[in-house]
């Protein structure tokens, strides 16, 4: 596979979140706004480029009986910095982030390129997968966010263009699981054209 | 290189070896954090203290005290003062019965005990249902109202606080923890 597929696939054809389907609950939980989303999405591609890389050059040092254990040690170091660095610069973001950084550690999406990718891949290789993989991440929350913050609240990035309330439901969690059903059923019919 | 084989020691080593490094960066790092984050929680509540309370002269944050609200737990009171007078208090109260959690709130009032302007702190209610109590629209109603003749209670509960649509919780918790703002400052002997 060259590095451009490499780059590509996370974007549309494995899609952490529509087409992988994982780290479902910080998505669901995150996109009330399109700020929330691309705010979490950052937050997680930092975490994921770095444990990629950390991880693909430690892959051969860490015995395969406490593999699972050692890359959680590597993740949640690197979860940990981004909570600290955050709570310093952008306090604000923190704020409303607040609990799911944290939970960045338990995202199924970190560990799963860990294990799936960065374990078995070389550094350059493990560092563009992070890319792409966060970045289709970052994207496909952002349009989530920027979807039920519109039909929801009737704004974008906080500006309000319409006077009173959106359609209410798509702010709370029933409206995210219906969004994401919508996305992932676009996506799939997009594949297969 | 060869993959390291799983014996014992090597386990042992390997994961020792990066717990060590993680804790190393970790301790650099929130040394290197710990100032911007006090700096950031400092300044954020001096802002909300300017906001609440009339012009002041002293340092609110030097002169913070402590009142006992009657039911175990305590706030933290600014005092502000211009000119050695007092001109009011700003009151760090909080309630629990917010519709996600708790929401920490700076509540200022003037010495009559009428109240001057409330900022919320920190809350995780419903984004564009509750959030709306940061706003002056449900806010601002409270401003220049003294609560010995302005019952804090909502409309629905008889009182006369218009509540935002469809986040009565979230507007009674509000009231919930003006209430205690006040009663605390009252029974602390501040009028």
């Amino acid at each position: 596979m060259n590095q451009l597929q490499n780059f590509t696939k996370g974007l549309l054809k494995e899609n952490p979140i529509l087409v992988l389907v994982l780290g479902t609950c910080p998505t669901l939980a995150t996109t009330s706004s399109s700020l929330n989303g691309l705010g979490m999405g950052v937050a997680t591609t930092f975490v994921l480029i770095c444990s990629n890389v950390v991880i693909s050059l430690l892959a051969k040092v860490i015995p395969d009986k406490v593999r699972i254990p050692a890359f959680i040690v590597v993740i949640a170091s690197f979860v940990t910095i981004v909570d600290l660095v955050m709570q310093a610069y952008v306090p604000d973001l923190y704020k409303t982030l607040g609990i799911f950084i944290p939970l960045i550690v338990v995202n199924c999406i970190v560990l799963g390129r860990a294990e799936a990718f960065a374990s078995k891949n070389t550094v350059w290789s493990s560092f563009i997968d992070g890319i792409g993989m966060g970045l289709g991440f970052t994207i496909a929350l952002g349009i989530l966010g920027a979807f039920r913050e519109i039909v929801g609240s009737g704004a974008i990035f906080g500006y309000k263009f319409i006077n009173g309330d959106g359609i209410l439901v798509f702010i709370l969690a029933p409206g995210a699981f219906i969004a994401l059903g919508y996305m992932i059923a676009l996506v799939n019919k997009i594949k297969k054209t | 290189m060869a993959k390291t084989e799983s014996t014992f020691k090597n386990m042992v080593l390997s994961l020792t070896l990066i717990s060590l490094v993680s804790s190393a960066c970790l301790g650099f790092v929130y040394e290197f954090t710990k100032k911007p984050i006090e700096l950031s929680n400092l300044n954020k509540k001096l802002n909300a203290i300017k906001l609440v309370v009339p012009e002041f002269t002293n340092n609110p944050y030097e002169e913070m005290f402590r009142l006992a609200t009657g039911d175990g737990d305590s706030l933290e009171i600014y005092p502000a003062k211009k000119d050695e007078t007092i001109v009011g208090y700003a009151v760090n109260t909080f309630t629990s019965k917010g519709f996600s959690g708790n929401i920490s709130m700076m509540a200022g009032f003037k010495p009559d005990g009428v109240i001057f302007n409330i900022t919320v702190l920190e809350h995780k209610e419903t984004p564009g249902l509750g959030t709306k109590m940061t706003e002056p629209e449900f806010k601002d109603q409270f401003n220049d109202k003294n609560p010995a003749d302005f019952e804090l209670k909502v409309k629905k509960d008889g009182g006369p606080v218009d509540a935002i649509t469809a986040a009565t919780i979230s507007s009674r918790a509000f009231c919930d923890a003006v209430t205690k703002a006040y009663n605390t400052l009252q029974k602390g002997g501040m009028k």
